[in-house]
């Protein structure tokens, strides 16, 4: 191992699922609201993941009173409590893009199902 | 003014703080730093501590008899001081010892040649239009006054070369320095390549 990646080691977080585009995800963060901290749990689908090693993150996104919300998260960060996976999507790309022109049932991705 | 340490840049990374925020940061390889000599007014005119790192297998005569008894260390730098500060020749000066978390320093080294470089790479100057007619897509422009005096001023900012000069960075945030990889990480760029020569100071 180089010494920047040794640097780093040590914040690269092994507690977390394996994530891909498409899965949904409940990405429980920590907020700090007012000088208190709270968790505050983001559901949505994984439209990206971006990065390697510690700058690893991915983008959620999900339609929030009809409005669609996009979030990024700093995967390894310690303000990610834990990241869940909900559902897998099946999805033929990296970058889901085309969710952000699609509103309803046309923004849902059918559920990859694997053997357990 | 003031003592430093000498370094080596590894390169760049990030890392995140207690807060959870990230930080991008340079990594500076600073091993131990061996006084090898003291500068004194009565002898050499000046106050200077005399550093050393870089240990080699084997130097030429000239240099290992600047060091005498002392390892073969292939870099010496001398930092002006106002008074030596109980510093004695042998001693070693490691990263925390200069160093903490938090802690300001000023950063120096040679920035990365860039050859014969032009006025906008240069000076930053503006580029004219690429099209619609014009023939002056990257001209300097005017250079001097039309008639009087009739002539450039001196200093006029033109192309030439650029880079490999030391360059200082001040008032740079120490993030964290690790003693026992020998390493010291400081938020934000530095001058140089890779592997070239840094010295780190305390900020004025």
């Amino acid at each position: 191992m180089n010494v920047l990646d040794e640097i780093v080691a040590d914040q690269i977080r092994t507690d977390l699922p394996e994530l891909a585009s498409g899965d949904t995800v409940k990405v429980s963060a920590r907020v700090v609201e007012g000088g208190k901290e709270r968790i505050q749990v983001f559901e949505g689908t994984v439209m990206k993941l971006k990065g390697g090693g510690i700058a690893r993150s991915i983008t959620v996104r999900k339609i929030a009173s009809g409005v669609g919300v996009e979030r990024t998260f700093m995967v390894n960060s310690p303000r990610v409590e834990k990241i869940e996976v909900v559902r897998h999507g099946r999805v033929r790309r990296a970058q889901l893009y085309f969710l952000r022109k699609r509103v309803g049932k046309a923004a849902t991705l059918r559920e990859r199902r694997t053997r357990a | 003014m003031g003592l430093g340490l000498i370094g080596r840049k590894v390169g760049m990374t990030q890392v995140f703080q207690k807060d959870g925020t990230m930080v991008a940061v340079s990594v500076l390889k600073v091993a131990p730093n061996m006084v090898t000599r003291l500068r004194t007014p009565d002898r050499d005119g000046y106050t200077a501590i005399q550093l050393g790192t870089d240990e080699k297998k084997k130097l030429n005569k000239p240099d290992a008899g600047q060091l005498g008894d002392l390892p073969s260390l292939g870099t010496l730098r001398e930092f002006r001081v106002d008074d030596l500060g109980g510093y004695e020749v042998g001693q070693t000066i490691a990263v925390n010892d200069m160093f903490a978390e938090g802690d300001l320093v000023d950063v120096s080294g040679v920035s990365k040649g860039k050859g014969f470089a032009g006025h906008i790479k240069r000076h930053n100057f503006h580029r004219g239009p690429k099209t619609h007619g014009s023939d002056h897509h990257r001209e300097p422009g005017s250079i001097g006054p039309g008639t009087t005096p009739g002539r450039v001023y001196k200093g006029v900012r033109m192309a030439g070369h650029m880079g490999d000069e030391q360059v200082t960075t001040k008032k740079v945030r120490v993030v964290r320095a690790d003693a026992e990889n020998n390493l010291l990480l400081v938020k934000g760029s530095l001058p140089g390549g890779r592997n070239s020569l840094i010295l780190v100071k305390k900020a004025q």
